[in-house]
C-alpha cells in the first residue's frame, strides 16, 4: 500500500508538522500507528457523526464495510475500567474506526516533546550552523548571469521630464517649496480707511438680526416674591409644551449668591440662537402703531340728532304667548298686536290699555293695520287665513263707513276662477268685529297694505309653488297671482309708498317689479345668506334689509344693486327692520333683545350718500326661547317706537 | 395676439428663489461646507410672499433662499479654500495610509488655511456696524472661554476666546462704559455703552459644562470663528480710539506690582503675563501718556433739529452718566474667596474702585486683607469669624443694586447674614399701566433724593408705609381698571333699571333722584363710544379688537402680580405678629 511505501512518523519532514494543529498532528501519528491492524477506513477526512445512525462506520480498502466495535461499557464499566486498568491514561478511541488504542512509549514521548514545543524527531538538530549563500564576499561566479540592461546605463527621459517641469515651475514661481510665512498681524486696523463705495446695496438690503431679548424681573436669582411661581402654575408649566412656554426657565428665589447653580440649558440657548441667526428666515415687518381711539370714526354727536327714541316708557302687557307683529294705526292712537296665543288685542297707545281682545282660529302671524285713514280695517293672518277686522275703534263714522263699504259688494256677473276663497264674516264672528274672510291654499305668513289701502298683499311661502304672493283689491274682492315662476322662497314682500313697485325678498336677493309694466327692474344683492325683513325709506330710493346673519344691508337704489353699507350691530339674528315715516329714522330688532336705533339722513341732493348715524341702543325685553326681538314699528307721527318681543311684551319707547 | 405664451415659471418670483438643495448644487458644496458658508457669510433663507408660486405649485415645506445671494456666494475666495482643504484632507490621508511620513509633514506645513478678513470688512463696511452685531460674538467668546480644554473644541480657539473677552473687559474698565448689570439664574448679564452702542453681553457662571448632545457644535465652532476674528478686530480698533497698546499691556506701576509675586507657578513668561492682565486688578498701557486734565469740559452745541430742551435733557444724562462713572471712586473692596471674582473686579474697576484678594486665590492681588484702608469687604456666607472694625462686610449683590441703582445704597440691607431684597433686572422699562414692583418705587424714591424709609426703627411703622405705597398702587390700578371696566360697569347699570322699570304698579312718594351729572356724562361718553364701535368697518374692527385685547391682558397680567404681591406681604405681616407675640 501506499502507506508501507513511506517510512512512517519518523521521517516526516517538520515542516509539515509545524503547520498542524497539535491534535490533528497527534492523530496522523495514530493512524499511522494503527497500519499493522490494516484496518484502514477510506472515508477520508469527514465529520465521522456522519455515520452516527449506522451500524459501520466506514469502509476498508477493499470496499467492504467496517463495522463499529460491539461497545457495551456504559458508566460504570468506564469508570471500572478507570480505576483499574493501569493503562486507561495511554488509551485513546480512534475516531476513524472506533477501537481503542493503547498508545506505546515512544507515541507517548512524542506527544510530551510536542506539548512541550519541541521537535516530533529527536534527531533534530535545530541549531544547525548557516551557510550564506547571498555574502557581500564577491564571487567569482556569479549567483545570476543575468547582462545588464542598457536603460541602466543612461538617465530617464521620464524622470527627466519630470524634474524639468518642477524646476521650471519653481524658476516660474508656481510651485513653492515653503509656504510664504505671513507678514500681515493676526489683526489691525480693518477700518482704518473706510470708503463709501464699499456700502453696496446688499447692506441698505441687509436686515440685521434682532438682539436677543433683554431678562425681566423673573430671570434674577433674588426675584421678587410676586414673581415666583405657585404651585398649579408650576405644574402647568411643566405640563406645557416647551415650545409654548411663555418663560423657558422656571424662577426660583436663591438666598445668596453662592448659592446660585450653573444654568444647564446655558448652550442650548446659545446654540438655538445660533440656529435662529443662519437658519431663520428674516422679514420687516410693519408694527401697527395705532392709537385705537384713531380707529373710531368720527360720527356726529347723537345729541345733535334728536329727536330719537331713548328711554322706555310703556309696556303693554296681556299676551301670554310671543307676539309675533304688531301694527299701528294711521292716526298713531291704536296698536294692534297679534300673538301665538291666539288673539289680536288692541291698544290704545297713550294709555297702555287693552281694549279689546279678538280671539282668532290659530297663532297670529302678522297683522297689518290699513294706512287709509278714512277706512278701519285691519289685516290678521293665520294659518291659512287672512281676516279682515273692523276693530270699531276711533271715529264711528269711520267704521260704519268702512262697513258699508265691504258691505256694498256686489258681486260681478262673471266669476273668475280665484286662488282665495273670499267669505263674508258672519254670526259670532260678524260681532267680533270680522268682515271679510280669506281662505288661501297654504299657511300665510306676512300680510301688507298698499298706501292707499285698497290693496293688500299676502306671502304663502312655498318653496315648490309659484303662488308664493297673492295681491288681493279688497273692494272688487279680486285676488291676483302676479308671478308665474318661483324666483326662490319669498321671505316678505312690500310696495312702493309712491310708485307702482313691488319689493320682494327672496332668501337672498330683493327683487323690484314695476307693476304697471309687470316687468322686473332691478335685483337687490344682499350680500346674506338669509333675509329676514325689509322696509322701505318713505322716499322711496332706500331700501334697508335685515337678516339672519346678523347683518342689516341698506341700499340706495339709484347708487348700486349692492348695499351702501352693511351694518354689523347686533349680535344675534335680525327679526324686523323698520323707517319712519317723517324722522330720518329706522330700527332694527333682534334676537339678543336690543332695538337699535339709527339716524338715517337721506339727502334730497343725488351727490350727497345717506348718512347713517347708530344713536341709541334700546334694551328691555328679555330673552325667551333664544328669541328677542321680534317685530318693531314706529308711531306715524311721534319718533317713538314700538317693539314687540317673545316675552309676551309689547313696549314704547319714547 | 401676437407672441410666444409665457410659460409658467419661468419669470418672477419662481426665478428669484432657490431651494436649498438646488443653491447647494449651484455652489457644488456639501451640505456642511454649505452651512459654514452661510454662517460666514450671513447668508439667510428668505421667506417668498407667494410660496406657492416659487415652488412651481408645490406646497412642500422647503427654505429658499434669493438667487442674487447664492449668485454672491458663487465667487467668494473662501469657497476655493474650503474645496482645497478637502483635498488636503485626501492627500493626508493617503500619505497617512502609504506611511510616507515625509509627506504627511510637508503636507501638514502647507495646510491650506483661510482668513476671514475680507468677509468681515464686508460684512460691516464701516466700524460703526461691527460694533452693532458685537453683542453675539461676546456672549460666545465667553461661553466658550469657559470650555474645559479637551474635547468639544480646539484648545487654541478657548484660549484665543479667552483672550478677546479679557481684552474686551480691560476697554470696558478703560473707558469706563459699563451701565447696568444683572445677575440672573442664567448668567451675568453686562451691558456697556460704546462708542454710541448699546452692547449686551451674558457671561455664565463659573461651573464646568455639562455638554448637552443634541448640540451641533461644529455650528458653534464656525460662528466661534466668524466671532474671534470680527471681535479681534474691534477689539484692535477700540484699543486703538483710547490710545491704548494692542495686544493690551499692563502699565508700568502695574508691571512693578505684580513684578514680585510669585511668578514661578507659571511654566511660561507668557502665561503669567495672560494671567495677569485677566486678573483685571491693574491698569493698561498707553501708546501716548494719559494727560490728567479731566476738568477741560467740551462746549454743548445743539445738534441739527434740537431744540434747547433736549440739549439739556442730554446735558443731565451726560452728567449723571460722569457721576455714574466715578461711583466706587475712593472705595477700597477686598473680596472674599467665595465670591465671584472675575465680576466683582470688572465691575468694581469699571466704576472706579480699587480691589484686592486674597494672594493665594488669584495673581493680581495688590494689597491685603489686613489693609486699614479697606471700606468694604465683600462675603458672601453667613457669618466671618475675625472681622475688621472700620470696614463694611457685606454680601455680593450691594455691589450689583448699586450700579444699577447708580448710587451707592445703604448698605444694611446687605449685610451678613441678612435676608438680602430682590435683585431687579435693571433692562426693564415700566411704561404706563405696567406693574412697577414696590422695591423698584423705594428705588426710584431713593434716587430721587428722598429719604430712605427707616425700616429697623419701628416695624409697624414700616409696614403701615408699605401698605399707604400699596394703596396708593391700587389707586393706579384702579384706575386703568375703571377704563377697562366701565364698559362692564354701564351695562350692569342699565340692566338694573330695565329691571327696575318692572317693578308693581303700586304708586309710591317720589324722591328726587340727585343725578350724578359726571356719571351721566360718563355714561353718555361711553354710549357714544359704544356706538361709534359699531359702525367701524370690518378690517379696523378686527385690529381695534386685536389692540384692546392686548392692553386688556397687559392690565390683567398687572393685576395679577399685584395681587400675588399682596397676599405674599399680607401673609409675611401675619407671620410677624404671630412671631411677636410668641415672644411677648
Amino acid at each position: 500500500s501506499a502507506l508501507e511505501r513511506h517510512p512512517p512518523h519518523v521521517g516526516s519532514p517538520p515542516g509539515s508538522l509545524d503547520r498542524l494543529a497539535p491534535d490533528q498532528s497527534l492523530l496522523i501519528f495514530i493512524t499511522f500507528s494503527v497500519r499493522s491492524q490494516d484496518i484502514r477506513n477510506t472515508v477520508g477526512n469527514i465529520p465521522m457523526e456522519w455515520y452516527k445512525d449506522y451500524p459501520h462506520i466506514g469502509y476498508d480498502l477493499e470496499g467492504k464495510k467496517i463495522f463499529k466495535p460491539i461497545r457495551n461499557k456504559d458508566e460504570l464499566d468506564e469508570f471500572l475500567d478507570k480505576m483499574e486498568n493501569p493503562d486507561y491514561w495511554r488509551t485513546v478511541q480512534d475516531k476513524m474506526t472506533g477501537a481503542d488504542i493503547r498508545l506505546s512509549d515512544e507515541q507517548v514521548d512524542l506527544v510530551h516533546r510536542l506539548q512541550q514545543g519541541k521537535f516530533g524527531d529527536v534527531n533534530f538538530n535545530e541549531y544547525e550552523p548557516a551557510i550564506d549563500f547571498f555574502s557581500n564576499e564577491v564571487m567569482i561566479h556569479p549567483v545570476t548571469n543575468r547582462p545588464q540592461d542598457k536603460r541602466s546605463f543612461i538617465p530617464s527621459l521620464i524622470e527627466k521630464e519630470k524634474v524639468g517641469k518642477l524646476v521650471h515651475a519653481i524658476k516660474m514661481g508656481w510651485i513653492k517649496p515653503h509656504r510664504p510665512k505671513e507678514t500681515t498681524p493676526q489683526y489691525y486696523d480693518l477700518w482704518a480707511k473706510e470708503d463709501p463705495n464699499s456700502i453696496l446695496g446688499r447692506h441698505k438690503m441687509h436686515i440685521p438680526a434682532p438682539k436677543m431679548k433683554l431678562p425681566g424681573h423673573e430671570e434674577s436669582y433674588n426675584p421678587p416674591p410676586e414673581y415666583l411661581m405657585s404651585e398649579e402654575e408650576r405644574l402647568a408649566w411643566e405640563q406645557q409644551d416647551p415650545e409654548y412656554r411663555k418663560l423657558s426657565f422656571l424662577p426660583q428665589k436663591l438666598a445668596c449668591l453662592r448659592a446660585v447653580p450653573a444654568y444647564s440649558r446655558f448652550i442650548h440657548e446659545r446654540f438655538e440662537r445660533c440656529l435662529d441667526l443662519y437658519l431663520c428666515p428674516r422679514q420687516r415687518k410693519m408694527r401697527v402703531n395705532v392709537n385705537p381711539e384713531d380707529l373710531i370714526p368720527k360720527l356726529p354727536k347723537p345729541k345733535d340728532l334728536q329727536p330719537f327714541p331713548t328711554t322706555q316708557s310703556l309696556v303693554y302687557r296681556g299676551h301670554s304667548s310671543l307676539v309675533r307683529s304688531i301694527s299701528i294705526s294711521p292716526s298713531g292712537q291704536w296698536l294692534v298686536s297679534g300673538s301665538d296665543d291666539c288673539t289680536v288685542r288692541f291698544w290704545e297707545v297713550s294709555t297702555a290699555r287693552c281694549l279689546k281682545t279678538v280671539e282668532v282660529g290659530g297663532a297670529v302671524k302678522g297683522v297689518a293695520w290699513n294706512p287709509n285713514l278714512s277706512i278701519c280695517l285691519v289685516a290678521v293672518s293665520y294659518d291659512d287665513t287672512v281676516v279682515l277686522l273692523n276693530p270699531g275703534l276711533g271715529d264711528r263714522l269711520v267704521c260704519t263707513a268702512t262697513d258699508q263699504l265691504i258691505s256694498s259688494y256686489e258681486e260681478p256677473e262673471e266669476v273668475k276662477d280665484q286662488p282665495v276663497q273670499w267669505a263674508v264674516a258672519e254670526g259670532e264672528g260678524h260681532e267680533q268685529g270680522h268682515r271679510l274672510i280669506l281662505k288661501h291654499p297654504k299657511a300665510v305668513r306676512q300680510v301688507t297694505w298698499h298706501g292707499k289701502g285698497d290693496y293688500l298683499a299676502c306671502v304663502i311661502p312655498d318653496n315648490g309653488s309659484s303662488l308664493q304672493v297673492v295681491i288681493h283689491q279688497v273692494s272688487k274682492r279680486r285676488t291676483q297671482n302676479p308671478f308665474r315662476k318661483n324666483k326662490g322662497l319669498v321671505q316678505c314682500v312690500s310696495f312702493h309708498p309712491i310708485r307702482p313697485y313691488f319689493f320682494v325678498a327672496t332668501q337672498r336677493y330683493v327683487r323690484v317689479y314695476n307693476l304697471i309694466k309687470q316687468e322686473l327692474t332691478k335685483k337687490l344683492m344682499a350680500n346674506c345668506k338669509w333675509i329676514s325683513s325689509m322696509a322701505i325709506h318713505p322716499g322711496g330710493d332706500n331700501v334697508i334689509c335685515g337678516s339672519y346673519d346678523c347683518r342689516l344691508a341698506w341700499f340706495d337704489l339709484d347708487l348700486s344693486t349692492k348695499p351702501y353699507k352693511v351694518l354689523r350691530q347686533h349680535k344675534k339674528a335680525l327679526r324686523s327692520v323698520a323707517y319712519h315715516r317723517h324722522y330720518p329714522l329706522f330700527v332694527s330688532g333682534s334676537d339678543d333683545g336690543n332695538v337699535i336705533v339709527c339716524h338715517g339722513m337721506v339727502y334730497n341732493d343725488l351727490l350727497q350718500n345717506p348718512l347713517i348715524v347708530p344713536v341709541k341702543v334700546l334694551k328691555g325685553h328679555t330673552i325667551t326661547h333664544d328669541l328677542g326681538v321680534l317685530d318693531v314699528t314706529f308711531h306715524p307721527t311721534q319718533p317713538w317706537v314700538f317693539s314687540s318681543g317673545a316675552d309676551g311684551t309689547v313696549r314704547l319707547f319714547t | 395676439m401676437g407672441g410666444l405664451q409665457k410659460k409658467k415659471y419661468e419669470s418672477g418670483s419662481a426665478t428669484n428663489y432657490v431651494s436649498r438643495n438646488k443653491a447647494r448644487k449651484k455652489l457644488s458644496l456639501s451640505l456642511a461646507d454649505f452651512r459654514r458658508l452661510c454662517i460666514l457669510k450671513g447668508i439667510y433663507p428668505h421667506e417668498p410672499k407667494h410660496k406657492k408660486k416659487v415652488n412651481k405649485g408645490s406646497t412642500a415645506p422647503r427654505t429658499f433662499y434669493l438667487l442674487k445671494d447664492i449668485r454672491f456666494l458663487l465667487h467668494e475666495p473662501v469657497v476655493g479654500k474650503f474645496r482645497e482643504y478637502k483635498i488636503f484632507v485626501r492627500k493626508l490621508r493617503k500619505a497617512y495610509g502609504k506611511a510616507e511620513w515625509s509627506g504627511v509633514e510637508r503636507m501638514k506645513e502647507n495646510k491650506p488655511v483661510y482668513k476671514l478678513d475680507h468677509i468681515i470688512k464686508e460684512r460691516y463696511p464701516t466700524f460703526i456696524d461691527a460694533l452693532r452685531d458685537v453683542d453675539d460674538a461676546l456672549s460666545m467668546c465667553f461661553l466658550f472661554s469657559t470650555f474645559a480644554r479637551t474635547g468639544k473644541c480646539h484648545v487654541q480657539t478657548i484660549q484665543l476666546c479667552r483672550r478677546l473677552g479679557v481684552e474686551w473687559m480691560n476697554y470696558i474698565i478703560d473707558l469706563r462704559s459699563l451701565r447696568k448689570v444683572f445677575l440672573s439664574i442664567k448668567g451675568i448679564y453686562y451691558q456697556a455703552e460704546v462708542l454710541g452702542q448699546t452692547i449686551t453681553w451674558i457671561v455664565p457662571y463659573q461651573f464646568a459644562h455639562d455638554h448637552p448632545t443634541d448640540v451641533d457644535y461644529r455650528v458653534m465652532a464656525t460662528f466661534t470663528e466668524l466671532y474671534t476674528t470680527l471681535l479681534g478686530f474691534v477689539n484692535f480698533r477700540l484699543y486703538q480710539t483710547l490710545n491704548l497698546v494692542y495686544p493690551p499691556k499692563l502699565d508700568g506701576q502695574g508691571e512693578f506690582n505684580l513684578k514680585s509675586e510669585c511668578e514661578e507657578d507659571y511654566a511660561l513668561e507668557s502665561e503669567s503675563y495672560s494671567e495677569k492682565l485677566s486678573a483685571l486688578s491693574a491698569s493698561l498701557a498707553r501708546t501716548v501718556p494719559l494727560v490728567e486734565d479731566e476738568e477741560a469740559e467740551p462746549d454743548h452745541f445743539p445738534a441739527e433739529g434740537e431744540d434747547l430742551e433736549t440739549m439739556e435733557a442730554r446735558e443731565k444724562i451726560e452728567l449723571e452718566q460722569n457721576k455714574q462713572k466715578k461711583l466706587f471712586e475712593g472705595l477700597k473692596f477686598f473680596l472674599n474667596r467665595e465670591v465671584p471674582r472675575e465680576s466683582l473686579a470688572f465691575l468694581i474697576r469699571c466704576f472706579g474702585g480699587q480691589v484686592s484678594w486674597d494672594k493665594s486665590l488669584c495673581i493680581g492681588s495688590t494689597y491685603d486683607e489686613t489693609d486699614e484702608m479697606i471700606t468694604h469687604h465683600i462675603v458672601d456666607r453667613p457669618t466671618i469669624d475675625k472681622q475688621y472694625i472700620n470696614r463694611y462686610y457685606i454680601q455680593p449683590q450691594w455691589v450689583y443694586d448699586c450700579v444699577n441703582a447708580k448710587i451707592l445704597l445703604p448698605v444694611e440691607e446687605y449685610f451678613l447674614g441678612v435676608t438680602l431684597p430682590p435683585h431687579l433686572s435693571p433692562f426693564v422699562e415700566e411704561s404706563e399701566g405696567d406693574y412697577v414692583p414696590p422695591e423698584k418705587l423705594k428705588l426710584l424714591a431713593l434716587q430721587r433724593g428722598e429719604k430712605p424709609r427707616e425700616e429697623t426703627e419701628e416695624e409697624e411703622e414700616g409696614d403701615e408705609e408699605e401698605e399707604d405705597e400699596d394703596d396708593e398702587e391700587e389707586d393706579d390700578q384702579s384706575e386703568e381698571e375703571d377704563e377697562a371696566e366701565d364698559e362692564a360697569n354701564l351695562a350692569e347699570m342699565e340692566e338694573k333699571r330695565a329691571q327696575g322699570k318692572r317693578l308693581s304698579v303700586k304708586v309710591t312718594p317720589g324722591k328726587v333722584k340727585q343725578e350724578n351729572r359726571m356719571r351721566t356724562e360718563q355714561e353718555e361718553k361711553a354710549e357714544e363710544k359704544r356706538l361709534a364701535i359699531m359702525m367701524m368697518k370690518k378690517k379696523e374692527k378686527y385690529l381695534y379688537d386685536k389692540i384692546m385685547f392686548g392692553k386688556k391682558r397687559n392690565v390683567r397680567e398687572a393685576n395679577k402680580l399685584a395681587a400675588k404681591r399682596k397676599a405674599h406681604d399680607d401673609a409675611n405681616k401675619a407671620d410677624k405678629k404671630q412671631n411677636k407675640k410668641k415672644k411677648c
